[in-house]
């Protein structure tokens, strides 16, 4: 090792001697950055998973636009969008089809327990709303009182998920009404249900009687081939005189409740003062190790300056542990970092990952701000003055 | 050219502190150290030996006065010149002040290598030739944990030798040491500088180095009270 570094800087690799000189304390300093690593990322993987989760709906639905309530920050939040509107649209040359989204939370009551779903009511002959390779089956939503499951829903057996097929289908009560569970399909439980829940429009004004096929949730449209998305919400917003609607594009929709659920919703801003805060700590142990370091070898970095060696020495010096200390501590910390993960994913079923980026960001993170932590520290070497030496 | 002294100090005063607690440490010092020479600078504690080294050394800025080494005025000279100009100096310390993470070689190396542009393989060479003329050649390896106090000094003096210097400056470099160890790094001091061609100032307080001195140079209050030997 001491050879490699030695080629790699063309000079003694000092900083990597001096960490591995005392082996309990590198050691120590190894599992400081490690902590400070699992720190964020078990956060980061906290604040990601509410971001994949709150995408995840989304991804069930092929559209270009949607028109929502102004108070709709999300999928199931707000006011309910009057259907005329989506008739106007589809006056607009671009506009191919639409359809009106249904959302609500269903409880399926399993004695003792409950699964909570959220359940999107769809028009079944509008089959092209349903985003490709999610499910075969909806035609089968044409038969009042069918529903496709989500079979990643938390508290869900998988052995029940899996044996449900259009054979063999299963059935329970919910919202006092008998549902057939047709099919399944992968969604995966979230931060506002345990899952979610696909069925026809009918059938879901049959749960909700107060709801009526006037008024649904939101408005999907679909756009001709080469259309452009911009141009026409434009064009819709000057088109529908209900100026309370918020027409975005259905990608603009995702990115805006993403943003909402991680500025405004209680939950979001939690997580991102989690990672603010094992940010920070990271900071703390990681400029504690330095500033330690650096405070160990004053005497020896004075000899050092006496002999005519430069600041631009010192701080290559610091700028070596840190990425000594970076690269040995992330090793561990992406290590228990995904296993913590992991192990709380199986225990809450959120997508709570180790994705790539996290361990780049991670890694790179630890690494500038040790190297910032040392240049901070190595400026107490100018009080170092080699004169005292004698 | 190479007549000139290496060391050439004329009119330096030194004060340290400000305001009230300004005290003056050296007063109008003339000193000049002939190419080669050998100087042992004795005096009382606190008769500004160290001072004068350290002003002589670059580790110090010249307040007023002039102070000319290697041919170069260090009154008013900058960092980066004053550090440039340090590696062209060999300082060998009263503690060894050799870096505990590095061995014997790597120390040595250390010394080498400030000149910057030198290849590994020549630096390695090189201090190991250096710490075989101290005698050390079978401890290259060891770390200085591992070496007695007399063997720490050899290194620190295989460390300022290894560069060449042109001018040595060692502050009671003896001092830890037991009489035997003294003798012996004083010794190699004075026969590798004579073999280079070295100048070399050297602090003590120990009477039996004067008389391998080619000039002892004494300070009392911060002044040069008496010079003996050739000139
Ligand atoms: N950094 C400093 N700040 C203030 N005064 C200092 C400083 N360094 C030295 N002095 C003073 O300057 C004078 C000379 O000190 P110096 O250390 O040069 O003496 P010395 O001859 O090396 O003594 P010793 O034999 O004890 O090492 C002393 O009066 C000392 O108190
Ligand atoms: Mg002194």
């Amino acid at each position: 090792m001491t050879r490699l570094l030695q080629r790699l800087f063309g000079r003694l690799p000092i900083g990597w001697l001096q960490l591995t000189h005392k082996r309990g304390r590198f050691a120590a300093a190894l599992a400081g950055v490690a902590f400070a690593n699992v720190l964020v990322f078990v956060q980061l993987g906290l604040m990601n998973s509410m971001g994949a989760a709150t995408l995840k709906p989304y991804e069930f639905f092929q559209a270009d636009i949607m028109i929502s309530a102004g108070d709709a920050n999300a999928l199931s939040e707000g006011g309910n969008v009057a259907r005329q509107w989506m008739l106007q649209a589809l006056a607009d040359p671009d506009v191919a089809d639409g359809m009106g989204l249904f959302v609500s939370n269903v409880l399926w009551d399993r004695g003792g327990t409950s699964i909570s779903f959220t359940s999107f009511g769809i028009d079944p002959a509008h089959a092209g709303f349903v985003a490709p390779g999610l499910t075969d089956d909806q035609d089968l939503l044409q038969v009042p009182g069918a529903v496709i499951l989500d079979r990643l829903a938390r508290g869900l057996p998988p052995e029940e998920a899996a044996a449900i097929r259009p054979q063999t289908p299963l059935r329970f009560e919910a919202q006092g009404r008998t549902l057939t569970a047709m099919a399944t399909f992968a969604g995966g439980g979230g931060f506002g249900g345990d899952g979610f829940m696909l069925m026809s429009d009918q059938t879901f004004l049959s749960l909700f009687p107060a709801r009526t096929s006037a008024a649904p949730d939101h408005i999907l449209l679909r756009l001709r081939p080469g259309s452009d998305v911009a141009a026409t919400v434009t064009r819709l917003r000057g088109l529908i005189s209900d100026q309370s609607l918020r027409i975005r594009s259905f990608a603009d929709a995702a990115q805006e409740d993403l943003r909402y659920q991680q500025t405004q919703r209680p939950t979001g801003v939690i997580f991102g003062f989690g990672v603010l805060i094992g940010v920070l700590v990271g900071i703390v142990i990681v400029y504690q190790v330095l500033s330690a370091d650096v405070a160990d070898h004053l005497r020896e970095y004075a000899t050092f300056k006496a002999m005519g060696y430069g600041s631009r020495f010192f701080l290559g010096i610091v700028l070596e542990e840190a990425l000594v200390l970076g690269l040995f501590g992330f090793v561990p910390g992406v290590l228990i970092g995904t296993g913590i993960l992991m192990l709380m994913g199986a225990v809450t079923t959120l997508p709570l990952t180790m994705t790539p980026g996290m361990a780049v960001t991670v890694f790179l993170g630890t690494v500038v701000f040790s190297a910032l932590s040392g240049a901070i520290a190595t400026r107490r070497l100018a009080a170092a003055d080699p004169a005292d030496l004698f | 050219m190479s007549d000139d002294p290496a060391v050439d100090v004329r009119g330096l005063n030194h004060w340290f502190g400000t305001g009230d607690a300004r005290k003056q440490a050296m007063f109008d010092i003339d000193l000049r150290l002939p190419r080669g020479s050998f100087t042992v600078l004795m005096g009382p504690s606190g008769s500004g030996k160290t001072t004068l080294l350290t002003l002589i050394g670059c580790l110090r800025s010249v307040q007023e006065g002039s102070a000319r080494l290697l041919n170069q005025e260090l009154h008013g000279a900058g960092a980066e010149e004053l550090s440039h100009l340090r590696q062209r100096l060999g300082f060998i310390f009263q503690a060894h002040n050799l870096h505990e993470s590095l061995t014997a070689q790597q120390n040595v190396v250390m010394g080498v290598q400030v000149s910057g542009g030198i290849p590994d393989d020549v630096a390695q060479q090189a201090a190991a030739h250096a710490l075989g003329l101290v005698g050390l050649s079978d401890r290259i390896n060891y770390l200085p944990a591992n070496l007695s106090g007399g063997q720490k000094q050899r290194v620190a003096v295989a460390r300022a030798l290894v560069g060449n210097p042109a001018l040595v400056l060692a502050d009671e470099p003896t001092a830890a040491l037991d009489k035997d160890s003294a003798a012996d790094v004083v010794d190699l001091l004075k026969r590798m500088g004579a073999a280079r061609g070295t100048t070399t100032l050297l602090v003590t307080h120990d009477n039996r180095i004067l008389d391998r001195a080619d000039r002892i140079l004494t300070l009392e209050d911060g002044r040069i009270v008496s010079v003996s030997g050739q000139c």
